[in-house]
């Protein structure tokens, strides 16, 4: 595909792809189809230059040292975050706090507001749609401090049902926590009018954000979100770093999460003064190449655009649907109007782990099962589905690869 | 026969198989025979919960060998169970326990057997193990 022709940016498909090493890997004997990017997307050369290079040529420890290599990785470290504030239009770089991904972060807000602001009687807010990550640390605050878990309910499209959640907000909801994108689904949701429902009864809102950032544009202030957190694996940077957005007003009020190293002013036996954010919160040597290969990521993607990229995944995901709904048999489970590029589907008498395993025979990784999502799958009744999401670095080409993939499948099996 | 011989049996008839989706066809068409499990077996106790399938399996002792029937919700799953089930049925606790089991290699599906494969197979056959050494004891 060529440059756009309507002056629009749009995706230069051959060139992407060739920025992606793993993409040309056989898998199976087959050329690889990786429909598997919500579960992890895959890295792109920079990024993976970019963590060989920290370790052939930048190794050292950050915010410690006052040699010439602890300073030169502590700058760079320290641009990585504003680069993740800029992409977030967040008001502060010291609103940024790295963790190890959005279950850590999820963890840390729970467990440190948790302690300050919860107690016995209190409810908090979850929905039907949220991974295990956005509902066992709520659980657990709620276990410990005698406070109660609200559910938003869905409707058959997979899209929230606003009206139940008016009416479960009320003087007792001490916190929101709900995704911007449903993992499972691929349901966009309505995040601004949920956060601005909230806050008109000062009510502040955790928005999970690991599956919305690598398709959609985040603006932080423009949501006025409390808490945005994602992973950096998902958004093509490498794993085990996540990202925790707070405002500055609720993450000075919060103590911290793990105490240890970079985390202190003083420190004596009888008392220890803790550092200013963003270090209050992070403890210990952090994942520094990954931090860096993060914002090497953000940097990569913005080159191409998030608008041209959601045009594109939306043109994918309009082909795939429609195509999947003319084979016998399918149901895609998810049908809101407004989708990111995630289909899950089940086929009438078939069970998604054998499809998922004829499928990657032929090389086509998709995932199957309940996705970290069970109480989704009790409200479908359904044991788990098979789930295709896709990137801009996938093709039509691709998905014509998969639906046969998929009669094959359903030929062999039935 | 003895475990290893039924072994070398599933080689042999693996060997037969041009190419993968012969052997898959073959563990489909093993998956949809006749329910190896009678349905009031298929209970909470004799399930075995992978994160992507389920397997139920029930063991009893009949003159001092021990007969395994067992199910699975997934066909491929069943197929590889419905082998399993061959191998080690009607052997005695004592062969069951000493089985190396090394055929799944030799036919090529390691990979259900891996345990991120999460499909409830490791743990059945561990299980299998388990109940040939209560017997073993009981005895």
């Amino acid at each position: 595909m060529s440059q756009s022709a309507n002056h629009r940016k749009s995706i230069a498909i051959e060139k992407i792809r060739a920025d992606f090493p793993i993409l040309s890997k056989k898998v199976n004997g087959k050329p690889l189809v990786y429909f598997d990017n919500a579960s992890t997307a895959q890295k792109p050369k920079l990024v993976i230059d970019a963590i060989t290079n920290y370790y052939e040529n930048q190794n050292a420890n950050i915010h410690r040292g006052v040699h010439t290599l602890s300073q030169e990785i502590t700058i760079a470290y320290e641009n990585a975050r504003v680069t993740v504030q800029k992409h977030l239009n967040a008001a502060h770089p010291h609103e940024i706090i790295f963790t190890k991904g959005t279950t850590e972060s999820i963890n840390l807000i729970a467990s440190s507001f948790g302690k300050k602001f919860i107690s016995k009687g209190d409810e908090i807010i979850v929905s039907e749609m949220e991974h295990h990550s956005n509902i066992l640390p709520w659980q657990q605050v709620c276990e410990e401090r005698g406070a109660l878990l609200k559910v938003i309910p869905i409707n058959d499209a997979g899209e929230l049902i606003i009206s139940d959640y008016k009416r479960l907000l009320n003087s007792k909801t001490k916190i929101v926590a709900i995704t911007h994108l449903s993992n499972t689904l691929g349901t966009i949701n309505p995040i601004e009018e949920i956060i601005a429902l909230a806050h008109a009864q000062n009510i502040p809102v955790l928005v999970d954000g690991a599956q919305a950032v690598p398709h959609i544009r985040v603006d932080v202030q423009k949501l006025f979100a409390d808490f945005y957190v994602f992973s950096g694996h998902k958004l093509f940077g490498p794993t085990g770093v996540g990202i925790l957005y707070g405002k500055e007003k609720w993450l000075n009020e919060l103590p911290p999460y793990q105490v240890g190293g970079g985390t202190i002013k003083t420190v004596t036996f009888e008392k220890t003064d803790f550092a200013d954010l963003p270090l209050k919160f992070e403890a210990g040597t952090p994942h520094i190449e990954g931090g860096i290969g993060l914002a090497v990521a953000i940097d990569y993607i913005n080159t191409i655009g998030l608008d041209a990229i959601a045009e594109y995944e939306h043109e994918l995901l309009v082909y795939a649907t429609e195509k999947l709904e003319t084979i016998e048999g399918v149901k895609i489970i998810g049908t809101s109007k407004n989708k990111a590029s995630v289909i899950s589907f089940i086929v009438d008498g078939l069970h998604p782990f054998d499809i998922g395993t004829i499928l990657d025979q032929l090389g086509i990784a998709v995932r199957t099962g309940h996705h970290c999502t069970q109480p989704l799958m009790q409200r479908f009744g359904i044991p788990g589905t098979i789930r295709a999401s896709f990137a801009f670095y996938n093709t039509k080409e691709e998905i014509d690869i998969f639906l046969s993939g998929l009669e094959k499948a359903i030929k062999m099996l039935k | 026969m003895s475990i290893e011989a039924t072994e070398n049996e599933i080689v042999d008839e693996f060997e037969m198989f041009e190419d993968w989706i012969q052997k898959y066809e073959y563990l489909i068409d093993l998956g949809k025979s006749l329910p190896l499990i009678d349905e009031k077996y298929k209970t909470e106790d004799n399930l075995i919960k992978g994160c992507q399938s389920q397997v139920w399996m029930h063991s009893e002792l009949k003159d001092g060998k021990i007969v395994y029937t067992a199910d699975s919700d997934a066909i491929i799953t069943k197929g590889m169970v419905a082998l399993m089930v061959r191998v080690l049925s009607n052997h005695s606790p004592e062969e069951i326990i000493n089985s190396k089991l090394d055929f799944v290699e030799k036919i090529g599906l390691t990979k259900h057997l891996s345990p991120t494969r999460s499909n409830g197979l490791v743990s059945m056959i561990k299980q299998m193990k388990l109940d040939a050494v209560a017997y073993k004891i009981k005895n």
